[in-house]
């Protein structure tokens, strides 16, 4: 089965004045569908790099990737973009919904990027928004919501394309244990449903909801360990 | 994604960010409102200037032929001008009975003189002579009462046909017609009544008295330069009828080939083509001037379009981090900018209507049709272009930096 993804000796130097900075030195991985990865690094070790170009945000100064079995990493802007709004789900740590727009439009976007007809877009941006449990709060803008909520919101704005991944950067970092908890109980359920994660964390907890950790430091990969023990979602009364 | 969907997020995205912003949007509309303002009403003041002018030179009559001995547009050579021999009747007598392009002939001699109709007066009264062929002749509409005959004419009778303005002054709420008026002490019988004219040459039109060349002869003397009217006859070249009206006066005034002609034929078109360069010229400038007021608010525009992709850095960033390509960006800031300058398109219409029913109270105009189709375009134009640059840097923005902008 061809991966997800797959990195080849990825590499991403960033030009700072005079000076050059090797970002990632030679990073070579591949995703299978559906499988909970984590990636884990501290700062400085390159990790955002990588999330950037897996996620299609950036493209490396050598080596190849191939999304799919497509090979992404000369792709120009345009395609890019394609591949962004079809096949990836993004969810930050600073949330980035639009903040003038309320839950349903901020879910549809992706769809009206992709030219869905209205009726279409907003039947799947409403399946969506009750699959993270926000059916209540559709016309909602984001200042109207708690942290938690937004954060519902930009997991269901990532599912509604159904993309190939999702690709989680520091989720729960703005939020609070407990809401955190709940938003990696989702993650849960996503990737129970078949969905395939990649979760960019610093947090050893959080990425022990993952069944893989992939550890950088430096610019290159340190482990990569399957984690085969069941995890324990966390009781919350 | 296709283009109907993307106008369509464009525009719903342009309303909500004019909507949050509104001190903001209503600053940058004004400077579109106040240069459409501004041409607009400049277009509708030479579009009454233009009309007027129409209208005025209109009472030359077309295909009407003026045989004067000055040409109208003389300009400096007035003086060589000067010498020349008058213009008698006998040479409209004789173009009358040898010209076969013509369809009315009238020679017209022309004094000021005093009208009085009881203790009221009008001091400078224009009296010409004429005869009957003037009322084919000329581009005068009779309002009231009829033109003088050809027997009235031959046998020198007593009757005028006045301008508005002398019915004006001497008639309060009399009916002029049956009245006799006294012109320069002789008395005459209104027969009939001009239409008013106004306009550039109202005071002169308006101010006429019409009266038989032949009474003109007897009462204020005989020796007055000549002007001939004539009108071609329907169907013939103007052109042509000019050669043949050349013909007969070189031969009537004895002149030999190679002489240059002492007499020029006049036409109404000529005064337009002056009028028609005048107004182009001043038109050109003034829409030029008001334009600049245009162009600034197109640059006030650029200028808020430029705060406002900075400000959205972050919007940009999650657009296009979901899958928002860069024409799409484009498309949005593009549409943002020309609607703000669309709608103050539209208010600066709306504004500049009811003034141009000011200006119509002096000048008689309306706002060209054109001008409004013009006006909508233009400002679509301009928030087109002023937004483009601005629109340009956003939809180049790279999604990394644009996502880390706080």
């Amino acid at each position: 089965m061809t991966p997800v993804i797959h990195l080849g000796q990825i590499t991403k130097v960033y030009d700072i004045g005079a000076e050059e900075v090797r970002a990632l030195r030679g990073v070579s991985l591949d995703i299978d569908k559906n499988e909970y990865v984590a990636i884990m690094g501290p700062s400085g070790s390159g990790k955002s790099t990588l999330m950037n170009i897996i996620g299609c945000l950036d493209t490396p100064s050598a080596g190849q990737y191939l999304f799919n079995g497509v090979n992404v990493s000369d792709m120009n802007d345009n395609q890019l973009a394609k591949i962004r709004n079809k096949e990836i789900g993004f969810v930050f740590q600073t949330f980035n919904l639009l903040a003038r727009s309320d839950a349903l439009h901020n879910v549809e976007l992706p769809l009206i990027y992709a030219g869905v007809p209205a009726s279409e877009r907003k039947e799947h941006a409403l399946s969506a928004l009750q699959q993270v449990n926000l059916a209540d709060r559709v016309h909602h803008k984001p200042n109207e919501l708690s942290g938690g909520q937004r954060q519902r919101v930009a997991v269901a704005r990532a599912l509604v394309t159904k993309p190939s991944i999702i690709l989680a950067d520091e989720p729960t970092g703005n939020l609070d244990t407990k809401t955190g908890d709940e938003i990696m109980g989702l993650f849960e359920e996503i990737h129970n449903q078949g969905n395939t994660i990649i979760l960019v964390t610093h947090e050893e907890y959080i990425a022990e909801h993952a069944k893989r950790i992939i550890r950088i430091r430096d610019g290159v990969v340190e482990s990569d360990e399957r984690v085969s023990r069941p995890k324990s979602i966390p009781v919350t009364a | 994604m296709n283009f109907f969907l993307e106008v369509k997020e464009g525009l719903v995205i342009a309303f909500r960010t004019i909507r949050a912003n509104k001190m903001r949007s209503v600053l940058t509309t004004l400077g579109i409102v106040i240069g459409i303002v501004s041409v607009t009403l400049m277009a509708t003041g030479i579009e009454g200037v233009d009309r007027s002018f129409q209208k005025s030179v209109s009472a030359f009559g077309t295909k009407v032929l003026y045989i004067q001995k000055f040409p109208w547009m003389a300009g400096d050579e007035w003086w060589s001008y000067r010498n020349r021999r008058d213009l008698r009747v006998e040479h409209a007598e004789l173009l009358e009975r040898q010209a076969t392009l013509l369809e009315a002939v009238a020679p017209v001699v022309g004094t000021v003189r005093q009208a009085k109709y009881g203790s009221r007066v009008l001091e400078n009264a224009y009296v010409n002579g004429t005869t009957n062929g003037y009322n084919t002749a000329s581009g005068m509409t009779i309002r009231d009462g009829r033109f003088f005959s050809q027997e009235e004419s031959n046998g020198g009778r007593p009757i005028c046909v006045i301008g508005a303005n002398v019915v004006e002054t001497l008639f309060l709420n009399e009916d002029p017609l049956g009245k006799v008026v006294k012109i320069g002490g002789f008395p005459y019988h209104v027969v009939g009544v001009y239409e008013k004219q106004g306009g550039l040459f109202g005071t002169f039109i308006d101010n006429q008295v019409k009266i038989p060349i032949k009474s003109f002869a007897s009462h204020y003397g005989s020796h007055h330069d000549v002007t001939i009217n004539a009108k071609v006859a329907a169907g013939a070249d103007i052109e042509d009828a000019k050669e043949e009206i050349r013909g007969i006066m070189r031969k009537a005034r004895g002149l030999l080939p190679g002489q240059k002609d002492d007499f020029n034929i006049n036409q109404q078109e000529v005064l337009l083509q002056a009028f028609n360069q005048v107004t182009g010229v001043i038109g050109g400038v003034g829409l030029f001037i008001t334009g600049l007021s245009l162009f600034v608010g197109g640059i006030g525009i650029m200028n808020i379009m430029f705060v406002s992709v900075t400000e959205r850095t972050k919007e940009i960033g999650i657009r296009k981090a979901i899958g928002a390509r860069r024409r799409t960006i484009l498309a949005q800031f593009l549409i943002e900018s020309a609607i703000i300058c669309l709608i103050g398109g539209f208010i600066g219409l709306i504004i500049a209507y009811p003034l141009s029913l000011i200006v119509d109270q002096f000048l008689p105009t309306a706002m060209p049709v054109s001008i409004i189709i013009v006006a909508i375009l233009v400002s679509l134009v301009v928030g087109v272009v002023s937004g483009f640059l601005p629109a340009y840097r956003a939809s180049r923005l790279d999604p990394v930096e644009a996502l880390r902008y706080e």
